[in-house]
C-alpha cells in the first residue's frame, strides 16, 4: 500500500512539474529542438545534474540505497530506437510522459498521440521476435553498465574510476552547461538582438 | 507562465531524486505496453495466463523476463502503472490551477498553426503517426525520454547516453525541417 501512495505522490509531482516547465507544450519542445529557444534544454540539463549530484552524493553518505538504482542495458537497438523516438518527438512535440500529461491538461492532439503510441507499442510487441533474432538487442559493452564503478551497485562499471565521484563530476558538468548555454543557438532567438549591426 | 529554468530545473531534479531515493528511477513508456496487455487480455482472456510461479503470455514480448510485463498487466494496481495515472492527474491539476489552455491552442499548438495554418485534422494525423513512431522506438530502445534520457544519464548509464545521442540526432533535423517558423 505504501508503494501505491508513493506512486500517487511522486507521479502527481512529476506531472505537475512537467506542466510548469513547458515540457508538455509542443511550442516549447519545438523551440528547443529547432535550437531557437533553449530555455527547456537548460531546465532539463539542470534537472539531470541536480538529480545526479543528489543521488551519488546521497549514496556516498549512505543516505540513498544503492539498490534503488536501475540501469538499462546498452545495445544497438537503443540507438535505433532513439532515432525513431527522436523523429516522432520532433514531429508531434510529445514524448510518452509529456504526451499523457498534455492530454490531461486539455490538448486534443495529445489524445491522438496516445492512441498512436498504444498502436506503436502493440506493433513492437508483434515484431519483437524479429528484433530479438536480428541480434540488435544483444548486449553492447557489457549491457547494463555505468560509466564508473559504483560501490555496492549490482552493475559493472565501464571504467574502474569511482562511479560516485564520476557521477557527481558529470552532474556538475550538466549544471555548468545549463548555465553557459545561450538562450538560442540560431537566428530568431533573443541573442541575435544583442549583436550590434556592423 | 513557464517557470524560470533555474527553478524548474531544480524542481524537476528534486522529483527525479525523490523517486530514486524512495522507490526507483522514473520511467513511463513501459506502461503503454502494460495498457495494451490489459486491453488484449480483456478482449481475449487467454492472452495472459498464470503459471506455477508467476505469469506468462501468448505474446513473446509480454512473456519475456519471466513474465514481468504479464504480471503487471494482470495486476494494474502496481507502482509503475499508478505512477502514470497520478502523473496525468498532477498535470491536469497544475494546468487547471494556472488557468488552463485556450481553445485554439487545445486544438493545435501555435507552432503547428504558424507553419501549417488552421489544419487540425492534419495535426491529429501527425500526432498519431508521431505517437506510433515514438512508442515503437521507445520499446525498441527499452525506455523513453524519462527512463533512458533523464533517469539513465542521471545514473551515468551507458545506455542513457547512447539513447540521447540517437534521439537528438533525429529530433533536431526533423524539427528544423518541419517547423521553420514559430
Amino acid at each position: 500500500m505504501t508503494s501505491i501512495l508513493l506512486a500517487i505522490v511522486i507521479g502527481a509531482a512529476f506531472g505537475a512539474v512537467l506542466d510548469r516547465i513547458g515540457a508538455t507544450n509542443p511550442n516549447w519542445i519545438g523551440g528547443m529542438l529547432t535550437l531557437r529557444r533553449l530555455h527547456l534544454m537548460k531546465t532539463i540539463l539542470l534537472a539531470i545534474g541536480t538529480g545526479s549530484i543528489l543521488m551519488f552524493g546521497g549514496q556516498m553518505l549512505g543516505l540513498v540505497d544503492v539498490g534503488h538504482m536501475s540501469v538499462k542495458a546498452a545495445y544497438i537497438g537503443v540507438f535505433i530506437g532513439g532515432l525513431l523516438l527522436g523523429a516522432g518527438w520532433a514531429a508531434s512535440g510529445y514524448c510518452p510522459g509529456t504526451g499523457v500529461c498534455a492530454a490531461a491538461s486539455g490538448r486534443k492532439d495529445a489524445l491522438f498521440f496516445i492512441a498512436g503510441g498504444l498502436f506503436g507499442a502493440a506493433a513492437y510487441m508483434a515484431t519483437y521476435p524479429a528484433w530479438k533474432a536480428s541480434g540488435l538487442l544483444d548486449d553492447l559493452a557489457g549491457g547494463k553498465v555505468t560509466l564508473g564503478s559504483v560501490p555496492g551497485a549490482s552493475y559493472d562499471g565501464l571504467m574502474a574510476l569511482s562511479g560516485d565521484l564520476l557521477g557527481i563530476a558529470i552532474g556538475a558538468v550538466f549544471v555548468l552547461v545549463a548555465f553557459v548555454l545561450p538562450d538560442s543557438l540560431v537566428g530568431g532567438g533573443r541573442r541575435t538582438a544583442e549583436i550590434p549591426a556592423e | 507562465m513557464v517557470l524560470n529554468w533555474k527553478t524548474g530545473g531544480l524542481l524537476l531534479g528534486l522529483v527525479f531524486f525523490a523517486a530514486v531515493l524512495l522507490v526507483k528511477p522514473i520511467g513511463v513508456s513501459t506502461q503503454f505496453v502494460i495498457l495494451d496487455g490489459i486491453v488484449a487480455d480483456a478482449v481475449s482472456p487467454d492472452f495472459i495466463s498464470r503459471t506455477e510461479d508467476g505469469y506468462t503470455s501468448t505474446n513473446a514480448y509480454i512473456a519475456k523476463s519471466d513474465g514481468k510485463y504479464a504480471k503487471s498487466a494482470a495486476n494494474p494496481l502496481n507502482y509503475s502503472f499508478i505512477f502514470v495515472l497520478a502523473m496525468a492527474a498532477g498535470a491536469f491539476l497544475s494546468a487547471r490551477l494556472r488557468g488552463g489552455i485556450d481553445a485554439e491552442e487545445r486544438a493545435a499548438p501555435a507552432i503547428w498553426r504558424a507553419n501549417y495554418g488552421d489544419t487540425p485534422m492534419m495535426r491529429y494525423a501527425v500526432a498519431f503517426l508521431g505517437g506510433f513512431i515514438v512508442l515503437y522506438g521507445a520499446r525498441l530502445a527499452g525506455g523513453c525520454t524519462s527512463g533512458h534520457m533523464m533517469s539513465g544519464m542521471m545514473q551515468t548509464a551507458l545506455s542513457g547516453y547512447i539513447f540521447a545521442a540517437g534521439a537528438f540526432a533525429a529530433a533536431i533535423p526533423t524539427a528544423m525541417l518541419m517547423y521553420k517558423r514559430g
